[in-house]
C-alpha cells in the first residue's frame, strides 16, 4: 500500500528501496527494462491479488449455489423425469398451479410451519436462559459450555435414531416416565401433534447449546456500565436481564431467528429418520409430519418428477423471501411504535 | 475466557495502555462494583439449572451407550435399562458390518477432511483480502458473502443432481465435496479474526521488503491466522461429517457417508434396537473424541464467530 503511492518511473531506482536492495549490481542502464517489468508486476499484484484471493469463494458459490438456484426455476417450468433428465418438456407454470391445488403441499407447508414454531421458539428461549446462566461467574464454566455444545457434534442420523427409541410407544423411556406420573402411553409416531413435538425435541436438543453460545458471546460484549447504571437506578436482576441484556444482544437474537428459520424451512433428516424407513419419506402414514423438504424429496426421488421437485424447491425459496420481508416489515413497524 | 486463545499473542499488535488494564486495577473495579450484572456469582439455583441442562444435553448420548451395550430383548422392555450391559463390543462389531461402517467412515473422513482443508484455505484467502486489502468493490463483495449465507444450498438440489449425473459423479464423493468446497460463514469468520489480529504494519513492512501478495499471505498471514484456521477446520469438519440432505440424495448405500449409512440401520423391517444404537454410537464417536480433546477451542471458535452486540 505504502509503496504503491511511491512507485516511480523506471528510471528512478531510489524510489523503491526494497527492489534496489534486492537487485545486486544496481545502477546500470541494463537494469531498466527489468525494473519496468517489476513495477508492472507489482502494480498488477496490488490491483489483481485481492480479486484472485476472493475468486475461489465466488466461483464455487456461483457454480454450485447461485446457478443451481436459478436453474431450479427453469426446471420448475418443465416436465422432467428422473430417468430421462435431459428430456425437458415445457409446461409453463403448470407445475405451480398443480402444486397450488395439491393438498400435500398445503399439508407440508403447515407441518413445516408448526414444527418450525415448535422447535424454534423453545430452542431460542432455552438458549437465552442457558446463556444467561453461563454468563454467571462459574466453577467449571468450560465443562458446562462444552456439555451444552455436545449435541451439536451429533449427526442428524444418530440424534434422530436415539430419540426415535426414547419416544417409542411400548418400551420407550419417555412413555415409561410419563407412566410414572399416570399418563397413558402416547403413540408418538402416529399421533400428529405428538409426532411433531417429538421431531421438534430432536431439533431443540441439537441446537440449543449452539445458540446459547452465540448469545453468551454477545452478552459478554454488552458494556458493563449499562448494568452499573441499571443497578444504580435500582433495577432488579430480572429487570437488568430484560432491560439491558436483551436489548444489548438484539442483533444476535435476530441473527439466530434468521438462521433457525432457514433451518426450519429445510427440515428433512429428523422427520425422515423418525419415520423409520418406509414411512419416513411420506412423513408418517397420513403425512402427519411431512415437511416441505420431505415433499421435495418424495416428488423428485420417489415419484421421479424432477420438475415438480424443483417447483417445491422454488416454493420454499419464495417462502423464505416472504418470511424475511415480513420480518423486515414487522421490525420497522415495532421500531416505529416504540 | 476461552476466546483468549484466539486473540493475537501479546506484542502482535501495538496496544494502547487503555486496552490492557493492569490486573490489580481490574480486581479493584470488581470489588468496587459487585452489583454490576455480569459480575454475579452463580448461586445454587444456577448450578442446579445448569446441571439439568447438562443432563438434557448428555443423557441421549449416554442412553445410546446403554442401548448399544445391551441386547435387543433387554432394550425393548419397559422400564428400559439405565446401566450399560455386557454386549457393547458384540454389537459394535455387528453394526460395523451390517451398515458397512468401515467404508462409510473412510468416506466421511475423506469428505470432511477435504472440505475442511479447502474451506479453511479459501476462507483465509478471501478473509485476508476482505479484511486487509483495498480494492474496488470490497464492501459489495463482503455484502455478497454475507448475503450468500441466507441462500440455503438445498434449494438447488435438483439441478445439482443433474449436474453431478452429467459429470459422471453420481454416487461419487466429488459430488458431495465440490458444492461445499467454500463456506460464507468461514470467510466471514476469518475476516473478523484477521481484521483484529493482523496488524497493518506487518503487511506494509512486507511490501517494503518487496514481497508480493501471495508471499505476504504465506509468510505473514498464515502464521497469524493459524489458531483461527484450526478452529474453523474443526467446525467445518463437524458440519461436513454431519451433513445429511445432499449426501443422502447423491450417494447410494453402496458408497455412503456415515449419516447416510446410519439410515440403512433403521430402514429395515426387522429392527434390532441395540444394533441401531451401536451404529449411532460408532458414527458419533470420532466427533465426540474430537469434542473431548478440543471442546474448549471449538466453543471459543463458535463464540468468536458470533455477531456481537
Amino acid at each position: 500500500m505504502a509503496t504503491s503511492a511511491s512507485v516511480p518511473h523506471a528510471d528512478d531506482t531510489r524510489g523503491i528501496p526494497g527492489d534496489a536492495a534486492q537487485t545486486p549490481g544496481t545502477g546500470g542502464d541494463a537494469d531498466r527494462p527489468r525494473q519496468g517489468r517489476r513495477n508492472l508486476l507489482h502494480r498488477l499484484d496490488i490491483k489483481g491479488a485481492p480479486y484472485a484471493f476472493i475468486a475461489p469463494f465466488f466461483l464455487v458459490f456461483a457454480a454450485f449455489g447461485f446457478y443451481p438456484l436459478l436453474y431450479t426455476f427453469w426446471i420448475s417450468l418443465h416436465h422432467v423425469e428422473l430417468a430421462s433428465m435431459n428430456v425437458m418438456e415445457w409446461r409453463g407454470f403448470g407445475n405451480y398451479t398443480e402444486l397450488w391445488q395439491d393438498d400435500r403441499f398445503w399439508n407440508g407447508l403447515s407441518n413445516t410451519f408448526t414444527i418450525g414454531v415448535l422447535s424454534t421458539v423453545p430452542q431460542l428461549l432455552m438458549a437465552l436462559g442457558l446463556a444467561h446462566l453461563l454468563n454467571y461467574r462459574l466453577r467449571g464454566s468450560t465443562f458446562f459450555r462444552v456439555a451444552a455444545l455436545t449435541p451439536y457434534a451429533t449427526s442428524v442420523g444418530a440424534a434422530a435414531l436415539v430419540f426415535t427409541m426414547l419416544f417409542e410407544r411400548d418400551f420407550g423411556l419417555i412413555n415409561w416416565m410419563l407412566g410414572l406420573v399416570g399418563v397413558d402411553n402416547i403413540d408418538w409416531e402416529n399421533n400428529k401433534w405428538a409426532a411433531q413435538t417429538a421431531i421438534s425435541v430432536i431439533v431443540v436438543w441439537r441446537w440449543t447449546g449452539y445458540n446459547a453460545l452465540l448469545y453468551l458471546a454477545a452478552m459478554q460484549a454488552v458494556p458493563r456500565d449499562r448494568y452499573e447504571a441499571a443497578a444504580l437506578d435500582g433495577a432488579s436482576r430480572w429487570q437488568q436481564f430484560t432491560k439491558v441484556t436483551i436489548p444489548g444482544i438484539r442483533s444476535t437474537i435476530l441473527f439466530t431467528i434468521v438462521l433457525s428459520t432457514i433451518g426450519a424451512t429445510q427440515l428433512f433428516g429428523e422427520p425422515l429418520i423418525f419415520g423409520q424407513g418406509p414411512n419416513g419419506v411420506t412423513g408418517g402414514a397420513d403425512n402427519q409430519y411431512q415437511t416441505l423438504g420431505l415433499l421435495l424429496y418424495e416428488e423428485g426421488w420417489k415419484n421421479y418428477q424432477m420438475g415438480r421437485a424443483a417447483t417445491v424447491a422454488w416454493a420454499m425459496f419464495l417462502l423464505l423471501i416472504l418470511i424475511f420481508a415480513a420480518q423486515r416489515v414487522l421490525k420497522r413497524f415495532t421500531s416505529r411504535t416504540s | 475466557m476461552t476466546t483468549e486463545s484466539l486473540r493475537p499473542r501479546a506484542g502482535a499488535r501495538a496496544r494502547t495502555p487503555r486496552d490492557t488494564p493492569t490486573p490489580s486495577r481490574r480486581r479493584f473495579r470488581l470489588s468496587l462494583r459487585p452489583r454490576a450484572g455480569r459480575q454475579h456469582h452463580a448461586g445454587p439455583v444456577a448450578y442446579v439449572l445448569l446441571g439439568l441442562a447438562t443432563v438434557f444435553s448428555l443423557f441421549p448420548l449416554y442412553f445410546t451407550l446403554v442401548a448399544a451395550s445391551s441386547d435387543n430383548t433387554r432394550v425393548t422392555q419397559s422400564p428400559p435399562p439405565f446401566l450399560p450391559g455386557p454386549h457393547l463390543f458384540d454389537n459394535l462389531g455387528k453394526a460395523w458390518q451390517d451398515a458397512a461402517l468401515g467404508k462409510a467412515m473412510m468416506n466421511s473422513l475423506i469428505v470432511a477432511g477435504v472440505i475442511g482443508l479447502s474451506t479453511v484455505l479459501f476462507a483465509t484467502l478471501a478473509g485476508f483480502a476482505l479484511a486487509k486489502l483495498r480494492f474496488k468493490g470490497r464492501n459489495i463483495a463482503l455484502m455478497l458473502v454475507i448475503g450468500t449465507m441466507l441462500v440455503p444450498p438445498q434449494l438447488g438440489v435438483v439441478p445439482l443432481f443433474m449436474m453431478m449425473t452429467e459429470l459422471g459423479w453420481g454416487q461419487q464423493l466429488p459430488a458431495v465435496i465440490f458444492p461445499t468446497l467454500v463456506s460464507a460463514v468461514g470467510v466471514f469468520f476469518m475476516r473478523q479474526y484477521l481484521s483484529e489480529a493482523l496488524p497493518d504494519e506487518l503487511i506494509e513492512a512486507g511490501r517494503v521488503d518487496g514481497a508480493h501478495s501471495l508471499r505476504i499471505f504465506w509468510s505473514i498471514v498464515l502464521p497469524i491466522a493459524r489458531p483461527a484456521m484450526a478452529v474453523l477446520f474443526m467446525i467445518t469438519f463437524v458440519h461436513a461429517w454431519n451433513d445429511f440432505f445432499w449426501p443422502f440424495i447423491v450417494l447410494d448405500m453402496g458408497n455412503p457417508t456415515v449419516p447416510v449409512a446410519l439410515t440403512q440401520l433403521s430402514a429395515g423391517y426387522v429392527r434390532d434396537q441395540s444394533l441401531i444404537m451401536a451404529g449411532a454410537l460408532l458414527g458419533t464417536l470420532p466427533l465426540l473424541a474430537m469434542f473431548i480433546v478440543f471442546g474448549r477451542q471449538i466453543v471459543g471458535g463458535i463464540m468468536q464467530g458470533a455477531v456481537k452486540g
